[in-house]
């Protein structure tokens, strides 16, 4: 096996960890949200409520925040 | 840091970027038009001298349109809504407002550089990489410039979340950064002669296939990551800010985004395809290529949906219909290239006018299209008067938009007419027309092209003319508009 088979192979594989990545991602996100651990969707609304002196939306991970609470 | 009630966002490097995004706009589509009606009426090659040569002009359009036109306006609305979307303004910290200038400084510096020295036939003879290693390592500096004022700006936030947009900005800073240090490794050739070449005339440090490789990896991806990744960062927050419309949904989001950075950047090779790189290379480029459109879609579907149940707002608002048609002309554009990328569509196409064609419906309809929607959005933010004219920028929008389907359509019918003409054969397997032969027959249609550049810019100059009259002329305007701009 020369060089260049050698890195076709390496490129064919890490196409396919790649690929397993970004749908292990798409599960993460779609679980986490229903788990009612993030909320993406509200995310969002960053763009609209814009000003300068408006309340940040924030990722607010309720988990951590009820962590951060209890640590008080 | 304190909250401060009188505080506000600092415009003042984001205008700068405006000005300059109108003046190279100008500049650069001046230079298309004038090189598209080279290319129908030669004779128009010996205005002036040596000077207003086709080989002498078409790097400057490309690289004033690339990294003047489009640098500038990626900047300017980066200064603008990186602000906004972080919730913090420049004016908080002298270290933000300086670097800031200073990537200005340095950017005009080393564009009016790029513009005299490919002028004069400065040249690295790269494509879309033609400037000369001094200029390289000054933009080396501004990228780097940029990048801290980014990273500064974003270590002191008060939104925690990086919104999608602050993700592409990022995705461009680097993409670009990683890319155009590996294609611009080069030597002045008066070190490899010794003593011999030019100081200012640099030779690439690979060479034969392997610069071919690296020169196109870094090609396809300054159309990546330039004409791309900031243009969706662009159209993320310009589009629901201007339509009130939160993005439809901001997983797609998320996920377009990973898909993007993961496919595009190995997509390059199909610039490649039947040469002499392994041809498992060409195979895996065509394949990248065609898996671009589902996050190139992705996005472009998630734009469109934004639009859900307010459609309405496209007859009454003409920012609305320059972002969307601009989203749409992404989704055709992303669906030619995987087309052209596939092997035997790509040996009739490559070399031909379809390739100009796909690339100028992506950059008019796509990239044009949404720089000047979001100069438009910002104008009455930041110079507090409603935008001059709604009448004029409706009637630019029809010029342009008649414009980009004659370029497009032109450049198909010349483009596939050009490749079947070069390879026809006749029963003895002689080739059956000479280049002349296609030239004469594609006459009309690069008439049509030069017709579609002097449309263009006759919009960009009705564009440019109401961005100066709203900056000075326009009616003052007491309150921020909350989503849609106000205009006369």
């Amino acid at each position: 096996m020369d060089i260049r088979e050698l890195q076709g192979y390496a490129s064919f594989f890490m196409t396919i960890f790649l690929v397993v990545m970004l749908y292990g991602y798409i599960v993460y996100l779609y679980r986490s949200e229903k788990k009612g651990e993030k909320d993406y969707e509200k995310l969002g609304n960053i763009a609209l409520d814009d000003e300068i002196d408006s309340t940040p939306i924030n990722t607010s991970d309720p988990l951590s925040e009820e962590k951060k609470e209890q640590n008080k | 840091m304190q909250s401060n009630a009188a505080l506000e966002y600092d415009y003042s490097v984001a205008k700068l970027f405006v000005y300059t995004t109108i003046a190279f706009g100008f500049v650069g589509m001046l230079i298309g038009t004038l090189i598209a009606s080279q290319l129908a009426f030669p004779e128009l090659n010996y205005l002036f001298g040596e000077y207003g040569t086709f080989s002498r002009l078409r790097p400057l359009h490309t690289n004033v349109i690339i990294y003047g036109f489009t640098l500038s306006g990626i900047w300017a609305a980066f200064y603008y809504s990186a602000q906004r979307v972080l919730k913090v303004s420049m004016a908080e910290s002298k270290f933000v407002m300086f670097l800031g200038k200073l990537h200005f400084v340095l950017y005009m510096i080393a564009a009016v550089s790029m513009v005299v020295t490919l002028l004069l036939g400065i040249t690295a003879n790269k494509e879309y990489a033609q400037m000369e290693w001094p200029l390289d390592l000054l933009i080396v500096v501004i990228w780097v410039v940029w990048g801290l004022a980014m990273f500064a700006l974003i270590g002191i936030r008060r939104e925690k979340a990086l919104y999608i947009s602050m993700w592409y900005y990022i995705a461009c800073f680097l993409g670009v950064a990683m890319l155009y240090l590996f294609n611009n490794m080069e030597v002045p050739t008066y070190f490899t002669s010794g003593g011999l070449g030019s100081i200012m005339h640099s030779v690439s440090m690979y060479a034969g296939t392997n610069d071919a490789l690296v020169q196109w990896w870094w090609g396809h991806n300054a159309v990546a990551f330039v004409f791309t990744v900031p243009i969706i960062a662009l159209i993320y927050y310009f589009l629901p800010k201007e339509s009130g419309q939160a993005v439809y949904s901001y997983k797609l989001s998320l996920l377009s985004f990973w898909g993007l950075m993961f496919v595009y950047l190995w997509a390059g090779s199909h610039h490649l395809l039947w040469s002499t790189v392994p041809d498992w290379m060409q195979t895996m480029g065509s394949i990248f290529s065609v898996v671009l459109i589902l996050p190139s879609w992705g996005s472009a579907i998630n734009m469109l949906l934004t639009m859900k149940g307010e459609w309405n707002q496209l007859t009454e608002n003409p920012l609305i219909k320059f972002m969307v048609l601009a989203s749409t002309f992404y989704m055709l554009s992303t669906l030619e290239g995987p087309i052209q990328a596939i092997k035997s569509v790509n040996a009739i196409a490559h070399f031909t006018d379809w390739i100009p064609g796909h690339v100028h419906d992506g950059v008019l309809g796509w990239v044009a299209f949404m720089i000047m929607a979001a100069l438009f959005h910002m104008a009455p933010r930041m110079f507090k008067r409603e935008i001059y004219s709604k009448k004029l920028i409706e009637a630019q929008f029809w010029i342009q938009t008649t414009a980009v389907v004659l370029y497009f359509t032109s450049m198909w019918i010349a483009g596939i007419t050009q490749g079947m003409m070069w390879r026809a054969v006749d029963e003895y397997g002689n080739l059956m027309y000479s280049f002349i032969d296609t030239v004469t027959v594609l006459h009309p249609y690069y008439a049509i092209r030069a017709l579609s550049g002097v449309l263009y810019l006759t919009g960009f100059v009705m564009f440019a003319y109401n961005m100066i009259k709203t900056m000075t002329s326009s009616r003052e305007i007491s309150e921020e508009p909350q989503f849609r701009s106000p205009m006369a």
